[in-house]
């Protein structure tokens, strides 16, 4: 087994996409979530955003990243042409 | 339920079609159901109808996917498309604690409890980046498989185990403890009968399709859960806002509940109550440092008391209650004692309402940055958790392809999504009818569902006139956790069926988590520990026959641990979260990402991280003989995976850097995992 550098580059844009997703990730989890009370005094549709982000916005951009990512590798798989058989 | 040689888009409009039958056949049931209930059935008949055919409907589908094929058996043959596989992760993956609990803990910790809505979802994040498309190109059994291919040698392999089994172990109890719960309060059955029913409708499922069964099934138990969930909220919220989406029309009633909350803090009849409250609990706390002299002085009062009257010629009735006081008196002082230490435990009744979208409230600076830190200890380690639980990772074997893998995740997040999405908007609608129609009601005419679950349960609601007025304030009302999901359809006025719904969905949640933990801990021990350390040329038929032998065993151990009622379920799940985090996560992640990690590097980091979880715990819970002031940075001990994670990651890095760097074959073997198709790969895949 060889790898070219093709190959390398599709590992690299991997973790390029798997970074930027990990970084969105921890900054709505961790960095809005410590900043929850501040953030409460912004009102968005009727609620608090501080309480919003957590009980519903860090969920929709979870769901969000997962399905960019699945989206970007699917396409990326085909384009350097790692990807399965078809099905 | 298909021939392995067809062709995944013919699957999966087979599938699509049974399906859809079978949610139309469920609709038409409860439908039946409805008008059974109007022409007068009765509760305990539907309670068991209920029961009966949703256990009966499990078994069925176990029995149609029976199979003694190793891949099947594991697997479900590597054929479940992505869209089913993410509905039997949602079914795997919601246990009783996030069905029935997880409105309650919102209702009650308000802001606080968010940290296990954004923790359970922000997971899956981890599991779709980081791990489920390596697993699946990987495509072997098990988790332990993983790391024993993957660091090479039995000690990672033996390590994973012994993990894999700890913390399944550990999270089915408590959900075959809601089986139990369910079951017995819907039935009138007893617990342990109910425990038992139950894991019947577990082990047939299981024990005769392994994952192929356990697959179609939790399907099946997702669709019935998710509709479960959300019919009751969605009425609510009609009635509620006139606005059939609860996520959206919250938000309003939200701003009414916080208004509410402000007149409450301040009104003269809840502070009243307060005052009683904080005065009984006190005189408790007082009495408790010397029972024996406050045992004493308090039967002469009352004698004194009884003396004084009769000579004073007192009117009868009041004679009649001094008499009624003595006979009510705690006849030894070991009773006593208990009367005085459940005084004591009044004391948090008497506190202020803590405003229900404030987060991290305290009282200064420092409690609410000791708030802060808990919140997100416990967000990280249930999204850690999540992403190394070994029943849910196993879960991505089961798809056709890497692809499917990554789709899956997203699937199985989205379903997931919905019914989370869903709670916080449950709470508080719940508290907003427990704030207008329970609050200031008369104890004559309380609503009828707070009546009803008072009368049931006084442990999940139990309201008492504390300053005697006749009038229900909010600090006389004590609600369980359960008691939001499980009362909705009533507080909705919503009719019997729904109610026995809730139940059946309940049952679901719990029964397809306790479906996947067993599987998980039985094909750990014959898998991995019987095939591939003890006997390795051990036939297929005789894997499976072994598999099904330890389900048996595993099930009725769990079942007997389960009756003996241990401790607080909702640490027996966090603290899974936090040992599953701390043993898996750094060894599977760096497994992938870091080439250089080698097997030194892997049974240390491993054996560090869940040691030093376990030891956290230990020292801090009280169960273990622990105290909070050896908490690190004031953090709960469910957290303790904020330390074992770290100090593992490290472990790894250092000691893999202290040892050779592993085999060319092992390297090789990472870079087979990273790509989905190479050519010349070397092939890992079973079956």
């Amino acid at each position: 087994m060889k790898l070219t550098e093709k190959h390398k580059e599709y590992w690299h844009k991997n973790l390029v996409i798997t970074s930027i997703l990990l970084g969105t990730w921890f900054v709505v989890t961790f960095i809005v979530g410590w900043f929850s009370a501040e953030l409460n005094s912004v009102s968005i549709i009727g609620f608090p955003l501080g309480f919003y982000m957590s009980a519903q916005g860090c969920l929709i951009i979870y769901v969000v990243i997962i399905w960019i990512y699945q989206y970007y590798m699917n396409k990326l798989d085909l384009k350097y042409g790692v990807h399965e058989g078809d099905d | 339920m298909s021939q392995p040689k067809q062709s995944g888009k013919a699957f999966f409009k087979q599938l699509q079609k049974y399906y859809t039958w079978y949610t139309g056949g469920f609709l038409t049931f409860l439908f039946l159901l409805a008008i059974a209930e109007q022409m007068g059935m009765s509760r305990a008949m539907m309670g068991y109808i209920f029961l009966i055919a949703t256990v009966a409907l499990y078994g069925g589908i176990g029995v149609m996917a029976r199979t003694s094929d190793a891949s099947e058996y594991y697997v479900a043959g590597r054929r479940v498309p992505a869209l089913f596989n993410g509905m039997a992760t949602g079914a795997d993956w919601m246990s009783a604690a996030s069905f029935i609990g997880m409105a309650g803990t919102l209702y009650l910790s308000g802001f606080d409890g968010l940290a296990f809505v954004t923790g359970w979802t922000g997971g899956y994040c981890l599991v779709a980046l980081l791990l489920a498309p390596y697993l699946r190109k990987f495509g072997q059994f098990t988790i332990p498989d993983f790391l024993g291919e993957r660091y090479g040698g039995n000690i990672v392999r033996s390590i994973g185990i012994f993990a894999a089994v700890l913390c399944s172990f550990t999270y089915v109890i408590a959900q075959i403890y809601g089986v139990g719960l369910i079951t017995s309060r819907f039935t009138g059955l007893e617990f342990g009968v109910g425990v038992f029913v139950g894991l019947g409708g577990i082990l047939v499922c299981s024990f005769l399709g392994g994952m192929k069964a356990v697959t179609w099934t939790q399907v099946a138990q997702y669709i019935i859960l998710i509709i479960a969930y959300l019919t009751p909220v969605v009425w609510l919220s009609v009635v509620h806002t006139g606005n059939p989406i609860p996520q959206i029309a919250y938000g309003q009633v939200l701003a009414k509940v916080t208004q509410r909350e402000i007149v409450l803090n301040k009104d003269p009849k809840e502070l009243e109550v307060r005052a009683i409250i904080k005065a009984r609990a006190d005189a408790g706390d007082a009495n408790l440092k010397n029972p024996d002299a406050a045992f004493a002085k308090g039967k002469t009062d009352l004698d004194q008391n009884l003396a004084n009257l009769k000579s004073a010629n007192a009117p009868a009735d009041q004679v009649a209650a001094a008499e009624k006081a003595i006979a009510a008196y705690p006849k030894d002082v070991t009773a006593a004692k208990a009367l005085y230490t459940k005084e004591k435990a009044l004391a948090p009744r008497a506190a202020a309402i803590k405003p229900h979208a404030t987060p991290f409230p305290g009282k200064d600076q420092e409690a609410r940055d000791k708030a802060r830190r808990n919140f997100l200890g416990i967000v990280f380690c249930m999204m850690i958790g999540t992403a190394a639980l070994p029943h849910i990772l196993v879960r991505y074997y089961t798809t056709p392809s890497v692809r499917d893998a990554r789709k899956s995740v997203f699937w199985s997040l989205f379903f997931i999504f919905l019914l989370y999405f869903t709670a916080p908007a449950l709470a508080v609608l719940a508290k907003f009818d427990v704030y207008h129609l329970l609050v200031g009601s008369s104890y004559a005419s309380l609503p009828a569902w707070a009546a009803n679950w008072a009368r049931v349960d006084p442990t999940l609601l139990s309201i008492t006139d504390f300053n005697k007025d006749g009038i229900v304030q909010l600090a006389e009302i004590l609600l369980g956790t359960d008691i939001i999901v499980l009362a909705t359809p009533e507080i909705a006025g919503l009719p019997y069926v729904v109610s026995g719904l809730v139940a059946a969905g309940g049952l679901a949640a719990a029964l397809s988590t306790a479906d996947g933990l067993l599987l998980t801990i039985s094909n750990a021990l014959s898998h991995d520990l019987y095939y591939k350390m003890i006997d390795p040329s051990a036939s297929t038929t005789k894997r499976v026959s072994i598999s099904k032998a330890l389900l048996l065993v595993v099930a009725l151990i769990a079942a007997y641990v389960t009756s003996l009622k241990p401790g607080n379920i909702l640490f027996l799940v966090g603290a899974a979260f936090s040992l599953a985090a701390s043993a898996f996560f750094p060894a599977l992640v760096l497994g992938v990402f870091w080439k250089r990690a080698n097997k030194w590097g892997a049974i240390t980091g491993m054996i560090a991280g869940l040691g030093t979880a376990m030891l956290y715990m230990v020292r801090t819970y009280p169960f273990f003989g622990g105290v909070s002031a050896n908490e690190w940075f004031g953090l709960a001990p469910i957290s303790a995976g904020v330390f074992g994670v770290p100090v593992g990651l490290i472990t790894i890095y250092v000691v893999s850097l202290l040892t050779p760097e592993p085999s060319k074959q092992i390297q090789d073997f990472v870079e087979h995992c990273r790509y989905p198709n190479l050519e010349g790969d070397i092939d890992t895949q079973s079956a």
